[in-house]
């Protein structure tokens, strides 16, 4: 009966989720949404570009395992990512930091649609004020007048 | 001996394909008749003899001819016939002998259904994919031979990984594959017209019919590859930002501008360097798929068995056709002097504007799919880049588009005024407005996400109708409806294509905001609530299949009492590859999907039982056909049929 109560409670706070077992899941629904949330930002290290909320793979449960055991244990969001990340380094994380070099990986989208705009509009702009070809000529008015009288 | 003389047919495509890189040049240069005459029955050669070697492999596969190393590898006598006829194409070899097979069919097509080409750009498009078939053939034939033999045949092969003995197979590949060889063809008419030195509104013409075909088929192997993965992975997930679903993605971006571009070409001769750069680019990307797909050098759920010297190979193929075309591109500028002038606001300026979103946003993907490559070679950092990073970076550029796109789709070219165009979309905008609320007020409580894609979506189908509206003209309503049925074909495709986007971003945000999930252990007998759906767990058993064991549930859903659906979701055991797969049972309705999975016993006598609402799901992909429908539509205008084998008018003597 407490199960069914979880799991309606999880149904209305969760976005969609995968793997977890019925087993894992903690008991406080707060605490299991956000040990939900979190797995979606980590990677499983085994698997091909999958989050450790996505698959079945055993190392996929421990790591679950042992985010769970970290909120229960009371550490904050940061906190246990950070306990998890000293021991798998960065490579966990699939929301990659903004720390050195990777700064250029967060900026680049920005900056190429900053460079491109900027192109775009003086290119633009260049174009709009651009002559237009020379209209016609008076004798050319006069011929045209005269074709279209007839 | 047929296997033979697949192999055989193979190389001799080989040699057609270098006779046809270099002859047609030759004579299209020298102004020459004979030589560039070469350049049709060449391709047309190349397509029967590729054809040829496609039929003998799949003869081997379909009558377990285990002397050939693919096959043991990849096929088993136990597996259904259709996935032995798609498992051909399941594989790193066999997948390659269908993208050179498509290759030679675009061609082939070029020579059979372009007759309203000038012969010296015909000669030399279809000398630049022969060049093309020159490097892929080659490729296959030394590093990636799929007619391989071994000495000692073994009894039976190893069978096919059991992700992929599915009917998406059957359709997600050969579709995906037309469409990236189908951006050759843009490649090879931008190469072409840089050779001869002359871009002008002829050729947006000509190129567009080949760029639109390339586009809807890759819209339709990702639409369909969506899917796959939607019901075949088990957690209804549709898109991952895996390295190799980003390369398709890549070039279907860039198409889309490319198709758009070409328009500015065709119409007002303007854009010239920029539809080039994209035509060149598109099949840039196409080729950087290729490379992170067959090298082994990105991780992903999708990558075939890695190889450095094939990836070696393909950067090779990649650097001489992406930096040569670069190059003569680079060479060529001068000829690529635009005529046609228009103001900051126009309709020319919109599909800048259009153009710009869709580059960068490729290029947004593009950095995050080879970050992790980078910095490791770079700075020996691992490390990921996923899902996160890609919604956080991607959205704006959709939400831009969105947008931006019925507006500027209805702009005059040359020169608009922006108040008076956006004079008819007030009643686009209420509605797209009173759409938000309303799903504000039936979901709240759920990511804000959901009401703000139910405003674009609107807007951008109402924007569509609009578009459709305003070229009905004016007058009576009577007469406006019409004329509405007689409006040329490709204004019906542009219309729907537009829509189609709105109906797939609704289809993306109600899947992301508001499915409703449940997990629990069952025993056999117990019902749950899930949404306003009763589903009870009445009975396992196992059930043999062709090569395959699986435990199949019988799962009860009522509502309110009647039954709704009894659905069979099961766990399969493949025993020769030695893997399990998990069929979910989806039971798809207009408001969306019930998806049941079951899971593995428990201790305590139940099974873990994963279900879900998954509402508007097939939307989404409702949307991708709807985008692929407007292609279609518009490549079967009037205007592509009637040039393509238009009578010429017969001369009466004047009087």
């Amino acid at each position: 009966m407490r199960r069914l109560g979880l799991a309606l409670a999880l149904a209305l706070l969760a976005a969609p989720a995968f793997a977890v077992r019925p087993d894992e899941m903690l008991p406080d629904a707060s605490q299991e949404a956000r040990a939900r949330a979190l797995s979606q930002g980590l990677r499983c290290l085994v698997c091909r570009n999958e989050s450790i909320d996505d698959s079945d793979a055993d190392l996929a449960h421990d790591l679950r395992v042992l985010l769970r055991d970290r909120i229960k244990a009371g550490d904050s969001d940061e906190q246990a990512v950070a306990y998890i990340v000293a021991r798998y380094g960065e490579f966990v994380l699939l929301k990659p930091t903004t720390s050195g070099a990777n700064l250029i990986l967060w900026l680049a989208g920005p900056a190429a649609l900053l460079g491109g705009a900027v192109l775009a509009f003086v290119v633009t702009r260049r174009r709009a004020s651009a002559p237009e070809a020379a209209g016609l000529s008076e004798a050319d008015k006069a011929r045209v007048a005269e074709l279209l009288k007839e | 001996m047929i296997v033979e003389l697949g192999h055989f047919a193979l190389i001799l495509a080989f040699v057609v394909a270098c006779l046809q890189a270099v002859l047609p040049l030759i004579g299209a240069e020298r102004r020459d008749p004979v030589l560039m005459a070469l350049a049709g029955p060449a391709a047309t050669a190349q397509f029967l003899l590729i054809a040829v070697s496609f039929g003998a492999l799949t003869y081997a596969f379909v009558t377990d001819d285990f002397s050939l190393k693919l096959v043991v590898d990849n096929s088993h006598t136990l597996k259904p016939m259709l996935y032995k006829v798609a498992g051909v194409w399941g594989n790193h070899e066999g997948s390659l002998l269908l993208w050179v097979l498509a290759l030679s069919l675009y061609g082939a097509c070029a020579q059979w259904f372009g007759g309203n080409l000038p012969v010296r750009l015909k000669a030399r498009v279809l000398a630049v994919q022969g060049a093309i078939a020159v490097a892929f053939l080659a490729f296959m034939l030394w590093t990636s031979n799929p007619f391989l033999r071994l000495a000692f045949p073994p009894m039976n092969g190893h069978d096919m990984n059991p992700l992929l003995q599915d009917p998406g197979l059957a359709f997600h590949p050969p579709f995906l594959y037309l469409g990236y060889v189908g951006l050759s063809m843009a490649f090879a008419f931008a190469v072409a017209a840089l050779i001869e030195g002359r871009v002008d509104a002829a050729w947006g013409r000509w190129v567009r019919p080949w760029t639109l075909a390339a586009w809807l088929f890759l819209t339709i192997g990702i639409t369909m590859g969506s899917l796959w993965a939607y019901y075949e992975l088990g957690w209804g997930g549709f898109w991952f930002w895996d390295p190799v679903e980003n390369a398709s993605f890549m070039p279907w971006l860039i198409a889309t501008a490319l198709l758009h571009s070409a328009i500015v070409v065709e119409k007002r001769e303007s854009l010239k360097a920029w539809t080039m750069l994209l035509a060149i680019l598109a099949f840039g990307f196409s080729l950087i798929g290729t490379f992170i797909v067959r090298s082994g050098v990105i991780t992903s759920v999708h990558a075939f068995a890695s190889d450095p010297t094939r990836g070696m190979f393909v950067l090779a193929i990649l650097a001489v056709f992406v930096g040569g075309a670069l190059t003569l591109f680079a060479l060529r500028a001068g000829a690529l002097e635009s005529r046609g002038v228009f103001a900051m606001v126009s309709r020319e300026s919109g599909l800048v504007v259009n153009n710009l979103l869709l580059t960068v946003a490729c290029f947004v993907v593009f950095i995050g799919t080879i970050w992790p490559l980078v910095a490791e070679i770079l700075w020996g950092r691992a490390l990921s880049v996923g899902a996160p990073f890609f919604n956080a970076a991607f959205m704006p550029f959709v939400l831009g588009l969105a947008v931006i796109l019925p507006v500027g789709a209805v702009l005059p070219w040359k020169r608009a005024e922006l108040s008076r165009a956006l004079k008819p979309f007030a009643g686009a905008l209420a509605l797209a407005v009173a759409a938000a609320l309303l799903a504000y007020a039936l979901t709240s409580g759920r990511s804000p996400l959901g009401p703000l894609g139910v405003a674009l979506a609107v807007w951008l189908v109402a924007g569509a109708a609009i578009d459709l509206w305003q070229r009905a003209g004016r007058g009576a309503f009577g007469n406006r409806m019409g004329r509405l049925t007689r409006l040329p074909r490709a204004d019906w495709g542009r219309a729907l294509a537009h829509a189609g986007f709105g109906v797939v971003i609704f289809g993306v945000v109600a899947l992301t905001s508001w499915a409703v999930e449940d997990i629990r252990v069952l025993k056999v007998g117990e019902s749950y609530p899930l949404g306003p759906y009763e589903v009870q767990l009445k009975d396992i058993r196992d059930e043999p299949g062709p090569n395959y064991t699986a435990r199949v549930a019988e799962m009860v859903v009522r509502k309110g009492g009647a039954e709704v659906a009894v659905m069979h979701p099961a766990k399969r055991t493949y025993p020769v590859a030695g893997m399990a797969t998990t069929e979910a049972a989806i039971r798809p309705g207009v408001f969306g999907d019930i998806y049941l999975v079951v899971g593995d016993p428990q201790d305590g006598g139940g099974y873990a039982v994963r279900s879900y609402l998954k509402p508007f799901a097939d939307w989404l992909w409702l949307g991708g056909l709807m985008m692929a429908a407007g292609g279609v539509m518009s490549l079967t205008d009037r205007r592509y049929r009637l040039a393509a084998g238009a009578r010429r008018p017969v001369g009466v003597p004047a009087e």
